[in-house]
């Protein structure tokens, strides 16, 4: 499936904004990215499992907070960085 | 607590450590034939709250090259030269919105490259809330005995170690995992930026033996790598605690070992300097014989490589609501040469009024080079130096973002 990149990451992407990724959960998808793309996932999710404070996951536009959320092929999965200040 | 008892061998100043003449350096790792083609030189390698900076002086330290921003946008807390092999760079850095990493560099800055593991705690069992590094915050090589291992800091106030030069670090369990942790350094007990770790201390003669420093904390000693602390806090004074000496929960700002004479501690605390003499475990407060008016409160604390009685620091106003500006908007450095006992001020070239700004914890440093060079970073980004060991300062850099670090390293 479609994921966009936020910019603050695409130093891991090579620059792309978009990429493709499996999983059947986010926490899956999120195994995927790692796979390809080697520390992207420790920018986003701590040690123990959690969603960093200024990371948002969206998937058909709708922020999801758990990992576990199911995913399907056909879906769109945006990752965000909300705001942290100056 | 139990007496240390190991015993160290004495280390020998060097020839022109023992006869500082015209300024030259005065360590140096290759051969002659090398040194013979290039002269050594300074590099400052600094951490801003928006990247680092790298600059590079000529081998008289009279004009800078400034190179970067490295890491661009990122929060660089730190960045250390490896002085056992002249050429690996390590950087302790975060994004605004990002976790927390490090990373290297072995062509000076031109690539860097994120440590495969880096710090981060064990997972927590089922239904604990176990902690995540917010920063990796301070980074020290070990001693020459163990090329290839450093040790990093963290908040909140964790221990780690790398032993391939800083591509994957590991918790050190003994004080990661140790059940005193947290009451020695609570959580709950924050610094302005978060409670920290900093001040990884390896003596030169024993790589097993370490001592750290913890904002909230205190001080604390290890004699067996790591596996095993004990605080080491006699005769420091502890804020925001009803009794005046608690065995810990004080506050180093910035400690120091002696490269020539291990046995000698050094701590710029919230609540004044100190100096610590093994085997020893009681600190005297030093600080006690500067200008009333100044005070001794400060963060960083520098020592002169070579000579053992000669200390740095940069006091800032603790009076009051803690401003944390240098007093009366007036900057000067203080040096003292006889172990603390007396105190002078060094403010030539330096603003004579209206400079509101501090030196954090590790944004003070010095150079191997004889006369020793100084070098300090500003809350206001500006970068100032003294070629002759505090007499005259001069601005080398302005405009530069909020300084968190500067370490003065020596290339051959």
């Amino acid at each position: 499936m479609r994921v966009a990149i936020p910019s603050p990451l695409r130093s891991y992407t090579g620059g792309r904004e978009q990429v493709q990724a499996r999983g059947a959960t986010l926490a899956e998808l999120l195994g995927d990215l790692e796979a390809a793309f080697p520390g992207i996932r420790f920018r986003m999710i701590d040690e123990q499992g959690r969603i960093r404070v200024h990371i948002r996951l969206f998937v058909n536009a709708e922020l999801a907070r758990d990992l576990g959320r199911a995913l399907d092929e056909r879906d769109e999965v945006q990752i965000l960085c909300a705001l942290s200040g100056g | 607590m139990p007496k240390r008892n190991v015993k160290k061998k004495p280390v020998v100043q060097s020839r022109s450590a023992r006869k500082p003449a015209r300024a030259k350096p005065v360590k140096g790792t290759l051969a002659k034939s090398a040194r013979a083609k290039r002269q050594p030189r300074v590099v400052l390698l600094v951490g801003t709250r928006k990247g680092a900076f790298i600059l590079h002086g000529n081998a008289s330290r009279t004009s800078w090259r400034s190179e970067g921003p490295h890491r661009f946008g990122e929060i660089v807390n730190h960045v250390v030269l490896d002085p056992r092999d002249g050429r690996t760079l390590l950087c302790a850095a975060r994004a605004g919105h990002l976790g927390p990493s490090i990373f290297r560099s072995t062509d000076l800055g031109k690539t860097w490259k994120e440590a495969s593991v880096p710090p981060a705690f064990k997972p927590a069992p089922p239904g604990v809330v176990g902690d995540a590094v917010q920063h990796t915050f301070f980074l020290a090589p070990s001693s020459a005995s163990e090329p290839n291992v450093w040790y990093a800091g963290t908040s909140p106030p964790a221990l780690f170690r790398s032993e391939d030069g800083g591509v994957s670090w590991r918790g050190i369990d003994g004080w990661n995992e140790n059940p005193l942790r947290k009451v020695w350094c609570p959580p709950e007990d924050q610094t302005p930026d978060g409670s920290i770790l900093h001040s990884i201390l390896v003596d030169p003669r024993d790589s097993t033996h370490l001592y750290v420093g913890c904002s909230g904390g205190g001080s604390f000693e290890s004699t067996d790598r790591g596996a095993s602390w004990r605080p080491l806090n006699q005769g420091v004074e502890a804020p925001a605690n009803p009794e005046p000496f608690p065995e810990y929960g004080q506050d180093p700002h910035c400690m120091a070992i002696h490269p020539l004479q291990p046995d000698r501690l050094w701590q710029q605390n919230h609540c004044g300097i100190y100096r610590l003499d093994r085997p020893a475990t009681r600190w005297e407060r030093v600080g006690k014989s500067m200008p009333a008016a100044v005070g001794d409160i400060g963060f960083p604390i520098v020592l002169h490589p070579r000579d053992p009685d000669t200390v740095w620091v940069f006091p800032m106003d603790g009076t009051t609501v803690w401003p944390r500006v240098s007093p009366d908007g007036k900057p000067a450095v203080y040096r003292s040469r006889d172990a603390g006992k007396s105190w002078e001020r060094q403010q030539s070239g330096l603003p004579r009024a209206n400079g509101w700004y501090t030196v954090k914890r590790q944004a003070f440093g010095a150079d191997a080079f004889a006369p020793v060079g100084l070098y300090f970073g500003t809350t206001g980004g500006e970068l100032w130096m003294s070629a002759n060991e505090g007499k005259r300062w001069r601005q080398i850099a302005a405009h530069l973002p909020h300084i968190y670090s500067v370490v003065a390293a020596t290339l051959d």
